[in-house]
């Protein structure tokens, strides 16, 4: 079925090009114009005699969501309305889109910022520390992310810096002691299989 | 003392761990008390510090030198004793006694003032609190992986141009253009072939749909797995075993800690989208215990104390079924009987509790619209007729065999996993297999949509509103009458269905087996469920076109009259459901009760009673663990099992260690060593603690002290008490003894010394010992002949004992 020909659309910017057409469908999809209701009365009719089955979906208060209300325009006439509406099924359904959107919203920005922290742990901060360190102090190990050396290392920057500040002091402290609680906890699942093979 | 920074400077750990357990207000105190470092070589016990030579690099702001406390060394406790290192078993009864102390200490001081009566409401209140916030927490998490884990699965398929946020089903929720035959299609809804080219038939755009799908699942599967690598290793796998040990006390640092439950929430949804064949009901055991655990830090009475700890998660455990399946008793019945050790009925109450609460926040956030708390919650009440339990107890014996079958599998395959090179690529083996699992599922379209969506449609009752192709059964008869339909002829999609089912179930088998236990977070609630919905509905259309084209049998004759609803192949697909998930994990009551609180109605418990009992039989014929068990073992944890007899007639005296030929038992004398001795004690040797006895010859038996308390004691000691050197003496009697002029003074370590440990004699029977074990869970027993110390059982003892009489391996034993 051709989506695109027969049926109008009056709201929806379906185009021919390409680029254009997807860049600007997923811009409307993002403002949503389109799917804000979180009210609807469904009701479904089974084929009946000459009709096909149909789905109808209304906005309407819990009270008047039956099939007198929703289906319309009626496909029968007369005595046979009752006969119709008996096989439909009319529920009364509701939904939060805003839960919806602000789950979505807070579970990618936490995705995001632990992939920009993956990133940077793994690529920037050894390129930063073979920049501050020079190339022979580290012994870089390709895939392990903070191991004895590092934390030497952090010794020796701390030993330095004095004037820094304190809460600095601590936060890398911190930093670097998680780090080798996780590089422990990485050699006991990953390296020797100890827990959780 | 070389010896011991000789070995402390591989590990590494110790530079800042004595500042962290000096502030005990630090927010890494969280979970890694004394930083403990975790060597494997040395299986017992490992001295957590290194304070001496590491002391004047001291990192910390707040100096460690001036101590922060004024503390007078022979009455305050010293802040280290009474925890315990990590991979070490907890002593229960001693931390049962410190909260029976703390009790009592806080109800004689309430008389005393108003400020103290309040404290002690509140503390009794605190148990309370505790439980609605994890509630609160977990039902909130449940939602937030429900939601976006829905969106996540159909961002393979496509996207919602009417607002990017929503999935498939809330795309089209609103769309006037849905039809009754494809309710699938609307505008809204935009497959990736028709943003990319434009159009959604043909061969081309199938192909473009194909490889997004596989692209999408390697995606999600990639970055799991590197999420889980980088920030917390602890996070992948089921979670259920290792939970169970933890409860039965065992102690494994960061395991329930905060960033594990980050990694384990944002992986979770990412695994279960990626399309892998795995669920997320037993991780979400793991989440909901990781908020208790994190909760706990906030209520003085769970945080010092390891066995009132172990009870509130045995409540948070429950809240996770509870969101997990919508099932609150269950949830608790599931706690009580899978995930538990000690569960007192105090208990029981307060996991309820839980339970509730988080069921009613996950209401109240409302996922799946209607009000749900499950996907695939049924809904109809047909009853079901007597000779249907033959099929029923068949099912049952194919879910006993699945369970089996799926059980030596897996464990043989997390085995090699373990031991050969295989265990090397955990990344690349996740890409594998969520590349074969995508390119043989996205043809069929079964395989296709998410596990949870198919147990969904397998569990529906077929009605003249449905039009699935599995619901495309001809309809020849006149009218209907009530709304109840006859058994009908299927028409061509129902036979089109059941093979791409057939296929499905093939494919479901197979792939699970390579999927459970993987470096990534995942379940086999569903997987299991999904396999055992499948033969159900198979089984339960064959039954309903039998009945109908043999509707002249004597079976279907007296019961079935005809044009009546016989047979309901959506009831067969949940009986095999509960049927494979009672095989794999040998649940019993939980099971039945999770099975019913989903159908919400006592029709079918006889039902599934029959299948789950049956195939718990006929699993248990073929092996004697259930998954969980079974990995239990294959990791070596100390898990004493509490459900088995001990049936050899072994003595005590046949496991204690000293055994004939090695050296005599260590210990301390009460009042005549030096710090000296008890400090080259300590670093020649690694047991986890030291009998005291009054002296080397009598061997009358004073009490037990532990290795950390003795290290952590003489440690503080040297630093805060004057004169304490090598040549101090060390006693453990109430008086000092009496010593010549002009020596150093004395240091007295009677407060670590645990006066009342355990004795048997030598010739009790093991039995009795492993009773006791269990009963009280003790960490070591002393035995004695004739009143006179001659050795000790430690737990791990026992367990290698009952691996030997087992005829198991009782070297895979690994901790103590």
């Amino acid at each position: 079925m051709e989506l695109k020909a027969s049926v109008d659309y009056s709201d929806s910017p379906y185009r021919l090009d390409i680029h254009e057409g997807a860049l600007d469908l997923l811009f409307k999809g993002w403002q949503g114009k389109q799917n804000f209701e979180d009210v609807r009365c469904k009701c479904i009719c089974p084929p009946y005699k000459d009709n096909s089955g149909h789905i109808y979906n209304k906005n309407i208060s819990q009270k008047d969501c039956d099939c007198l209300h929703v289906v319309d325009p009626m496909p029968v006439r007369g005595p046979d309305v009752e006969a119709y509406c008996l096989r439909c099924e009319c529920k009364y359904e509701e939904r939060s889109s805003v839960t919806i959107k602000v789950t979505i919203i807070i579970y990618l920005s936490i995705l995001g910022l632990l992939l920009l922290y993956m990133v940077y742990l793994t690529l920037v901060e050894p390129i930063l520390k073979r920049r501050l360190f020079g190339h022979s102090q580290l012994i870089q190990s390709d895939d392990d992310v903070g191991d004895h050396q590092p934390f030497a290392n952090a010794h020796d920057v701390l030993a330095r810096s004095r004037s820094r500040a304190n809460v600095l002091n601590k936060v890398e402290y911190a930093q670097q002691r998680w780090k080798l609680q996780v590089q422990e906890q990485r050699k006991s699942v990953f390296d020797r299989h100890v827990v959780l093979s | 003392m070389a010896m011991w920074q000789g070995a402390m400077d591989n590990r590494g750990f110790q530079q800042g761990s004595f500042n962290s357990f000096r502030s005990s207000s630090s927010d890494e105190d969280l979970m890694d008390i004394p930083g403990t470092a975790m060597d494997f070589s040395m299986r017992d016990d490992v001295p957590p510090l290194d304070g001496e030579i590491e002391e004047d690099k001291s990192y910390n702001g707040g100096g460690i030198g001036s101590s922060n406390r004024m503390m007078d060394f022979l009455e305050e406790p010293i802040p280290g004793v009474g925890t315990y290192d990590d991979f070490n078993t907890i002593d229960w009864v001693r931390e049962k006694s410190r909260d029976r102390d703390r009790h009592r200490e806080i109800t004689n001081k309430s008389k005393e003032s108003t400020w103290a009566l309040i404290h002690s409401v509140s503390d009794a209140f605190s148990g309370w609190l505790l439980m609605l916030l994890i509630g609160l927490l977990s039902g909130s998490l449940a939602g937030l992986i429900d939601i976006s884990a829905h969106w996540m699965t159909d961002l393979k398929e496509g996207i919602c141009t009417g607002g990017l946020w929503f999935n498939h089903e809330h795309c089209c929720w609103n769309s006037e253009h849905v039809t009754f035959e494809d309710r699938d299609k609307c505008p809204e809804w935009n497959s990736w072939s028709q943003l990319i080219i434009s159009t959604d038939e043909g061969a081309f755009a199938y192909i473009v749909n194909y490889f997004m799908y596989v692209l999408w699942a390697l995606l999600f599967a990639f970055l799991a797995v590197s999420l889980v690598k980088v920030f917390a290793p602890y996070a992948c796998g089921s979670g259920i075993p290792e939970i169970k040990t933890i409860l039965s006390g065992f102690i494994i640092r960061g395991y329930l800690g905060k960033w594990t439950l980050i990694i384990k929430t944002i992986t979770l949804v990412l695994a279960v989208s990626s399309g892998l064949s795995l669920g997320k009901e037993g991780p979400l055991v793991h989440v909901a215990c990781c908020c208790g655990n994190i909760l706990c830090h906030c209520f003085n009475k769970y945080r010092k104390n390891e066995a009132k700890r172990r009870e509130v998660l045995s409540a948070a455990a429950a809240a996770g079924v509870s969101v997990a399946f919508g099932a609150p008793i269950g949830g608790v019945l599931f706690s009580l009987e899978e995930v538990s050790y000690y569960f007192p009925l105090k208990t029981l109450w307060r996991s309820f509790f839980a339970a509730l609460v988080a069921a009613f926040t996950l209401r109240s956030i409302n996922p799946f619209g209607n009000s749900r708390l499950v996907l695939f919650y049924v809904e109809f009440h047909t009853p079901w007729h007597l000779f249907e339990l033959v099929p029923f107890i068949l099912l049952g014996i194919f879910g006993g065999l699945w369970g089996a079958l799926f059980i030596r599998t897996n464990i043989a395959w997390c085995r090699k996993r373990k031991t050969t090179q295989l265990g090397k690529y955990p990344v690349v083996e996740v890409l594998v297999v969520t590349a074969i699992t995508a390119i043989l599922a996205f043809p069929n379209e079964y395989t296709r949509m998410s596990t949870s969506e198919l147990i969904s449609e397998l569990f529906n009752d077929c009605g003249l509103l449905d039009s699935s192709k599995l619901c495309d059964y001809e309809n020849r008869f006149n009218t209907s009458k009530g709304g109840e339909l006859p058994d009908r002829p299927a028409g061509v999609g129902v036979y089109s269905a059941m093979w791409q089912l057939a296929l499905t179930l093939i494919l479901k088998i197979i792939i699970t087996i390579f999927t459970f236990g993987m470096k990534i977070p995942s379940g086999l609630f569903i997987p299991s469920m999904a396999v055992g919905a499948i033969a159900g509905r198979l089984l339960g259309v064959g039954m309903e076109q039998l009945a109908y084209y043999h509707h002249d049998w004597a079976i279907f004759n007296s019961w079935c009259s005809q044009g009546a609803d016989c047979i309901t192949p959506g009831l067969y697909a949940m009986v095999g459901a509960a049927a494979c998930l009672g095989g794999v994990t040998r649940m019993t009551v939980s099971l039945v009760v999770i099975m019913f609180e989903l159908t919400g109605g006592l029709e079918y418990i006889v039902p599934l009673m029959a299948a789950a009992m049956t195939s718990k039989w006929v699993a248990d014929a073929l092996g004697r663990e259930g998954i969980y068990d079974a990995h239990i073992r294959l990791n070596g944890y100390p898990f004493l099992e509490a459900k088995e007899e001990f049936a050899h007639k072994t003595l005590a005296m046949d496991v204690m260690k000293p055994r004939r030929n090695d050296p005599l038992l260590t210990v301390l004398t009460q009042d005549s060593m030096t710090v000296e001795d008890v400090e080259s004690i300590i670093s020649e040797t690694t047991y986890s603690g030291f009998p005291v006895v009054v002296s080397r010859e009598s061997q009358r038996l004073v009490g037990f002290v532990l290795r950390r308390d003795l290290i952590i004691s003489i440690e503080n000691a040297r630093k805060k008490q004057d004169g304490v050197v090598s040549t101090s003496v060390i006693y453990f009697t109430e008086h000092s003894p009496p010593m010549p002029p002009y020596t150093p003074p004395t240091l007295k370590l009677r407060n670590i010394l645990d006066l009342s440990p355990f004795t048997v004699t030598d010739l009790t029977p093991m039995e009795i010992v492993v009773d006791i074990f269990r009963k009280l869970g003790l960490r070591q027993c002393l035995v004695t002949h004739n009143g006179r110390l001659l050795g000790i059982i430690t737990k791990k003892d026992v367990l290698k004992h009952i691996a030997q009489m087992a005829n198991q391996d009782p070297d895979s034993i690994l901790f103590n």
